[in-house]
């Protein structure tokens, strides 16, 4: 129970010049042992994945799971409505013509594959979620923008107000802010 | 173009490049947008009118007759959907072409592809007559348990361009996603803040986030990539798997592949001319871009000028008299003069482009786009129309007339897509923030190594 005198702390945040300065401070935070941090920016930023020790997403597979439903269940769904539910016999073709099926299969298989991207994506990245410390920050609006910031949650087991803001400092961090729940 | 000329011009920083494209939908709307939003909606008040009408009295509205069974729907819904396939390969297939000169356009033209494709579906739909059973051509369960014939290429392209459709709207909208938190971050009302922050779904631009996105983009430009060239190659085999003289073709697919390309890169250059030219966005969306454009139509249009020579070859090669009946009535038959309509606009005209002065010409690029577009549409008249007017038996021979039917639902696709396009580059970033930033010299970490950032 936080009294409103008091507000929680939730993280700390501070400001880099540009995409090498972050990119160099976020090689740092994480041999520091930080693991509750993020570097934000307004475009993705080359290497920056290693520099925070980030293994590559493991978004492939799952759409990759995706398209062999997508592409099974199309396939499943040609055969049977074409040889059991519904068989007519159309210019003298077979009832299972899979050289037929091939495009409707393909479509399937695209289609939930776009799905499972984009909801994948999203899932893997907890969104949709519209509350988060960082929105907490009088500057985070201008990472959308043109700025550079490396934010540490307060959750992460080395986090120690003072001790992670100094360590910030070092960094090259700058316009550092305290994220506190309003 | 020499590869160290700048991609965009100027030098911008990244908060120019988001304050620039931002400014166009935050400045106060100018009066030139209403006046065109107020024609666009009148045209397509006249769709209405035309589809209502149809679905009252039905097809017999159209100028079908006994042998030409399909007329201007069917040349309106290819044409239509060929347009958008340029968007789709500037999206998908020039990013994994790595061409960082795509990050100007691709919003833009991704845009088009999704009003093209709406203005397509709206053909097929309608010229089925009874458009309250349209859902019959989906695997609907149904009291008479009837299911679809997966066998017929028909049914093929309700899946190929309803995929089509969705997959392009699922890629733009994940692209869209940072340049909503941009306008989420910037809105001053708060009506609009709720709105953009709910279209953003709480992006927080960081990379525990960027790494899942990029992959995602990267594989939704994979998967759309194989369908710029199914997509199209699944229309022509509504022509090419009938047994009819001058469809009957195995060059179909390329050809109406190259075909589409051709004309969807025509449309974003009439779009992006008006567009750089209203907005100001001369920098983002330099000459270089377009002439890399034209570059593509020249490349795409002498593909389709081939094709054409081919067609004939084959029909002369393969000794078949109904085949070359079909070819030189084209040519010199009673829609000769379609024929070289077509022939002038696209395959003559993407020749001037094999110049230097023209191609970096704005008002030949324009006016040569237009040109190719009219091309195309007749392209599509000529392959449905010549083929079906003079059938197998010449008893039922007769010429195809458009009505004013016809005529008015044509014109009326046109406001559908000019609606969409007016409102979407009134409340949406017409240019990709993220993307463009990502390919200025400041975006990349090794510019800064030692010291002092190079051009």
């Amino acid at each position: 129970m936080n009294n409103k005198a008091t507000p929680r702390i939730l993280g700390l945040m501070a400001q880099f010049d540009n995409p090498a300065a972050l990119l160099e401070a976020a090689q740092k935070v994480r041999d520091a042992g930080y693991k509750k941090f993020d570097c934000h920016s307004p475009f993705p930023i080359h290497g920056m994945d290693r520099a925070m020790g980030l293994k590559r997403s493991s978004l492939g597979w799952l759409v990759g799971v995706a398209a062999l439903a997508g592409t099974s269940g199309a396939l499943a769904l040609q055969w049977w409505s074409s040889s059991v539910a519904y068989p007519l016999v159309i210019s003298g073709k077979p009832f299972f013509s899979f050289q037929a099926y091939v495009p409707v299969t393909f479509a399937l298989g695209v289609l939930l594959s776009a799905f499972t991207a984009l909801v994948g994506m999203l899932a893997f990245n907890g969104l949709p979620r519209l509350h988060h410390p960082v929105f907490y920050s009088d500057n985070f609006a201008r990472t959308s923008n043109d700025a550079f910031f490396i934010s540490i949650e307060a959750d992460d087991p080395l986090f120690e107000i003072e001790k992670t803001s100094a360590f910030l400092t070092s960094t090259g961090g700058k316009n550092k802010e305290v994220l506190k729940e309003e | 173009m020499p590869e160290d000329a700048p991609l965009i011009a100027g030098h911008p920083t990244f908060g120019d490049i988001t304050d620039q494209i931002s400014g166009i939908t935050e400045r106060r709307t100018p009066p030139v947008w209403y006046l065109a939003l107020g024609a666009a909606v009148s045209l397509l008040m006249v769709l209405v009118g035309s589809v209502g009408y149809l679905v009252w009295e039905g097809v017999g509205i159209w100028g079908l007759n006994n042998p030409v069974g399909w007329g201007w729907a069917i040349i309106n819904f290819v044409w239509w959907v060929g347009i958008g396939h340029a968007g789709t390969l500037i999206s998908a297939i020039l990013f994994l072409l790595r061409q960082r000169w795509r990050t100007s356009i691709n919003r833009f033209a991704e845009a088009m592809t999704l009003f093209a494709i709406s203005c397509a579906l709206i053909f097929p739909a309608i010229h089925v007559g009874r458009i309250w059973v349209v859902y019959w051509m989906f695997p609907v369960p149904n009291q008479m348990g009837m299911w679809p014939n997966f066998r017929s290429p028909l049914l093929w392209d309700v899946f190929a361009v309803s995929t089509y459709f969705t997959a392009s709207l699922l890629f733009w909208y994940t692209g869209l996603i940072p340049d909503l938190a941009t306008f989420r971050d910037r809105a001053v009302k708060k009506i609009k803040k709720y709105i953009f922050g709910a279209l953003a779904l709480g992006w927080r631009g960081g990379n525990r986030q960027w790494r899942h996105y990029e992959l995602a983009y990267l594989i939704l430009a994979g998967i759309s990539t194989p369908l710029v060239l199914s997509v199209h190659s699944v229309v022509s085999t509504d022509f090419a798997v009938s047994i009819l003289p001058g469809w009957h073709t195995t060059i179909f697919p390329p050809y109406f592949v190259a075909g589409a390309i051709f004309s969807g890169f025509a449309m974003v250059v009439t779009l992006t001319i008006v567009a750089r030219k209203i907005f100001s966005l001369e920098n983002i969306i330099t000459v270089n871009h377009l002439e890399k454009m034209t570059k593509v139509i020249l490349l795409t249009g002498s593909m389709v000028g081939y094709a054409y020579g081919m067609e004939f070859f084959i029909a002369w090669y393969s000794g078949n008299i109904y085949e070359q009946f079909v070819f030189i009535n084209r040519a010199f038959g009673q829609y000769a003069w379609a024929y070289w309509i077509m022939i002038g606009c696209n395959v003559i005209v993407p020749q001037l482009f094999w110049f230097r002065k023209l191609r970096t010409s704005i008002t030949v690029m324009f006016l040569a786009s237009i040109l190719i577009n009219i091309g195309m549409w007749f392209e599509r008249f000529v392959i449905v129309v010549t083929s079906l007017a003079q059938d197998f038996l010449p008893a039922s021979w007769d010429y195809y007339k458009p009505t004013i039917w016809d005529i008015s639902t044509f014109v009326g696709s046109f406001g559908l897509f000019f609606t969409l396009f007016l409102l979407f580059i009134r409340f949406l970033p017409m240019i990709s923030m993220t993307e463009v930033k990502a390919v200025l010299p400041e975006a990349d970490p090794h510019n800064y190594r030692h010291g002092d950032r190079h051009e």
